[in-house]
């Protein structure tokens, strides 16, 4: 019933948010690893190619990649040090693959160096893109997708509204919560950046309803003419999924298959325009980003920023464990990847580590029942997709079937149905497999 | 830290188990087995533990010779059995149900592949079965609150294995307080169109199916489970809805043929049946709309059969064929999925 009232989006589920426990922690930096580990692909597109060669001199901010052509972005070093050599390294994701690893130099300053002010308010839409990509800069929401893509609309798209996701919907995360309260003149000189670039005359932040001290620190900073505005929408996952944001706040729905341009909009994290706004006025390159280490497993919760490439075993000795950890969690406990080792680096794209203790994981349902046919999966797909009958076909491997018939393609895996599932049906797995055999 | 589990998303869960639903159900049940038992006395308690019992031993044996993990632990199999037992006149025999018990799980169940798998409500089925074959004893009617009823059984129930029931029309008529005709308000109300005070209805002192009688008492377990969001409230709902307009329908017709539409929501085994067996998830639609069409078409249906039927009674068959058209209209109702525009029927597009 609320939801006729208030802006939101049908459907959706309601897990406990567990945000206390880091929300009124104030982001502290995290000092330098002996070592960083930065792969040459932590980002949606093709990876970055080299720029240095091993035993070579770098200073905290200077290039070490470039980007290999326009769905590609370039990195720079985190910190002053020497490059060891570049090689094969474990990485969040799984396989291996291509780092440049970096010795830092002892005592290596936090100061960033290599800096070049540049007068962006003189730039042209193009110049400004191509200025974005320069930073390296991706959705630090989690979906690492290059941000200056994002800025270049298809032509045969109008964009007339900049949406700032602001939700963070996702349990226990509370990176962007921080940056809002601590960084909203930032977040509006980001805004500005893309409103430019897409060509919008709007842009409306949309910040769930338990982060009101956010709003109201953003909403002392807008400014007079209404061009931005600030939304306050329902907590409710996923409520800060591009669709789902759409919907609520414009309703307008992104066509299936389709990019929000086609709607007129263009949807950015609060984090990435923050950081955005930080870095372009000085052509600086993302080199650091703020991480939320939080979950029953550790001993000392908090935000840290963290320099790219740091190994999470590094981070994880300053916010110590309490007592054994289960699981280890990268992003939320929703969507995000559990990571099999604690030598594998902070990437542009991890924006939490969660630790469940042994007690937690052990809470979950380890035995599937078969499907009742309660329509729990039903009532809570954001997008109204039959998770039930899609779970059925899977289990029969009819992936043709539920990619034809039945918007297999449509779901963005937001593990709403495997959540509410009674039968404790891995369903979101389930799609997984499905899309991959497709795909293949 | 020595090892990690390593899984996929999401790493939360939300929600109470199988098991936990289906406990939950039976302790809904158990107001209105305890219900039976003040009014029908031994033979009430007898008629349950003897169709849970089948049930169990039925459930077990099917996964012993199908070599399937043990299922029990998810209490369908004692769901079942229980509500059997109240869609059963108390004095109905023993045995005769514990084969209804034995062909609820057999047929309607197992056969299919178990929990999630049947087509129709498992407690129906062998209900069905055993109103085709024993056509006498279910609809063999005692008086309830008896004197003895807690002394000694009603004659019928406790009859040999396969021989026939002995007559209770004697028996009837020693212990009835006033005259007992040997039939339900229903039965009453459509052969002999002899009226029963709603009020009686509602208490459920009338005669009746063991756990039928009391629709307010069965109204307040459904809304337990309602309320602990076990139970989609929808269906119970649209099978009263759709029963009340439709005998308001023919009420309004001809009210002397045609009986009040509240007697009609508070006799028979109309509240039983829509709280606890349309609502049974496994054999209803999914989709919201789905449910609704599903609940009026079973209301629907009820009345015609009650009205038209050779039987006093439809709920049961109302429900079975509502179980049967479930998955068409699953097909028919999927909701528009999010950013697409044209509609689907059957997983087909149309224009």
């Amino acid at each position: 019933m609320l939801s006729f009232f208030e802006k939101t989006f049908p459907h959706g589920v309601h897990p406990p948010t567990h945000k206390s426990k880091t929300q009124a922690k104030p982001v502290r930096r995290l000092p330098f690893a002996p070592e960083l580990v930065l792969p040459l692909s932590q980002h949606f597109g093709k990876a970055s190619t080299s720029l240095v060669h091993a035993g070579q001199e770098v200073v905290r901010g200077e290039p070490l990649a470039k980007a290999d052509g326009f769905m590609s972005v370039p990195l720079h070093a985190p910190a002053t040090g020497t490059v060891d050599r570049i090689e094969l390294m474990r990485t969040a994701r799984g396989p291996k693959t291509e780092a440049i690893v970096l010795k830092v130099h002892p005592g290596a300053a936090q100061e960033v160096l290599y800096d070049l002010p540049q007068e962006i308010s003189k730039m042209t839409q193009e110049e400004l893109v191509d200025a974005v990509q320069e930073t390296g800069m991706v959705g630090l929401g989690g979906a690492s997708f290059p941000t200056h893509v994002k800025m270049r609309v298809p032509e045969e798209h109008q964009v007339d509204t900049v949406l700032v996701n602001g939700c963070e919907c996702e349990p226990y995360l509370t990176t962007d919560h921080r940056v809002m309260l601590e960084q909203p003149d930032d977040l509006l000189a980001g805004i500005r950046i893309a409103m430019r670039t897409v060509g919008a005359k709007k842009a409306v932040i949309g910040v769930e309803d338990n982060k009101l001290d956010a709003v109201k620190e953003i909403r002392a900073v807008l400014p007079q003419d209404d061009s931005i505005s600030i939304q306050t929408v329902p907590t409710k996952y996923p409520q800060g999924a591009e669709k789902m944001l759409t919907k609520a706040i414009l309703n307008r729905e992104v066509p299936s298959g389709g990019f929000p341009s086609a709607i007129g909009v263009s949807v950015f994290n609060v984090a990435t325009l923050a950081e955005l706004g930080r870095l372009l006025p000085h052509s600086r390159g993302l080199i650091e980003r703020v991480v939320t280490v939080t979950g029953p497993g550790v001993k000392k919760p908090g935000n840290y920023l963290v320099a790219l490439g740091t190994p999470i075993r590094f981070v994880m000795e300053y916010a110590g464990f309490n007592g054994g950890a289960g699981q280890l969690i990268l992003g939320g406990p929703m969507m995000g990847q559990t990571a099999a080792s604690l030598d594998v680096p902070i990437t542009k794209g991890i924006g939490g580590i969660l630790v469940m203790t042994e007690e937690d994981a052990s809470k979950r349902p380890h035995t599937v029942h078969p499907c009742i046919k309660c329509s729990s999966c039903v009532k809570a797909c954001p997008i109204q997709l039959n998770p039930s009958y899609l779970g059925m076909l899977a289990h029969k491997r009819e992936y043709t079937v539920m990619a034809d018939k039945f918007n297999l393609f449509d779901c963005f895996e937001c593990g709403s149905c495997s959540f509410v599932c009674p039968s404790g049906i891995p369903l979101v797995q389930y799609f997984r497999i499905a899309k991959a055999v497709l795909k293949n | 830290m020595e090892t990690v589990e390593v899984r996929t998303s999401p790493h939360v869960h939300g929600a109470p188990s199988v098991a936990t639903i289906m406990r939950n159900v039976v302790y809904a049940l158990l107001p209105i087995c305890i219900f039976a038992t003040y009014q029908f006395g031994l033979s009430a308690v007898a008629l349950i533990i003897v169709t849970t019992l089948a049930c169990i031993f039925t459930e077990s044996f099917f996964n012993r010779i199908s070599g399937t993990s043990d299922s029990l632990g998810d209490f369908s199999a004692v769901i079942t059995g229980v509500l059997l037992a109240l869609t059963l006149p108390p004095g109905f025999p023993l045995w005769m149900a514990a084969v209804a018990g034995f062909i609820a799980i057999a047929l309607g169940k197992k056969l299919f592949g178990g929990l999630g798998f049947n087509v129709f409500n498992p407690a129906l089925v062998g209900r069905a079965f055993v109103q085709a074959a024993f056509p006498v004893a279910i609809t063999t009617w005692t008086p309830s609150l008896t004197a003895a009823r807690f002394t000694e059984f009603i004659p019928s129930t406790l009859t040999f294995p396969f021989a026939v029931p002995a007559a209770v029309d004697q028996w009837n008529a020693q212990v009835a307080v006033d005259a007992f005709s040997g039939a339900t308000p229903l039965a009453l109300s459509k052969f002999e169109n002899i009226p029963t005070d709603t009020f009686l209805l509602l208490f459920g002192t009338t005669a009746g199916s063991a756990g039928e009688t009391s629709a307010l008492l069965i109204l307040l377990c459904g809304l337990y489970l309602i309320f602990r969001n076990m139970l989609d409230w929808r269906i119970p709902a649209a099978v009263l809805l759709g029963a009340f307009l439709t005998e308001e329908a023919f009420h309004l017709f001809d009210s002397a043929r045609f009986p009040d539409p509240w007697f009609m929501l508070f006799s028979g085994g109309l509240m039983l049946g829509a709280m606890f067996m349309a609502s049974d998830m496994v054999g209803s639609p999914v989709t919201p709309v789905g449910v609704w069409i599903f609940g009026l078409l079973i209301g629907f249906l009820t009345i015609i059969i009650r009205l038209f039927g050779g039987l006093n009674e439809g709920i049961m068959y109302a429900i079975l064929l509502g179980n049967a058209a479930s998955p068409l209209i699953d097909a028919a109702t999927q909701p528009r999925v999010y950013g697409v525009t044209e509609a689907k029927i059957f997983g087909k597009k149309v224009d």
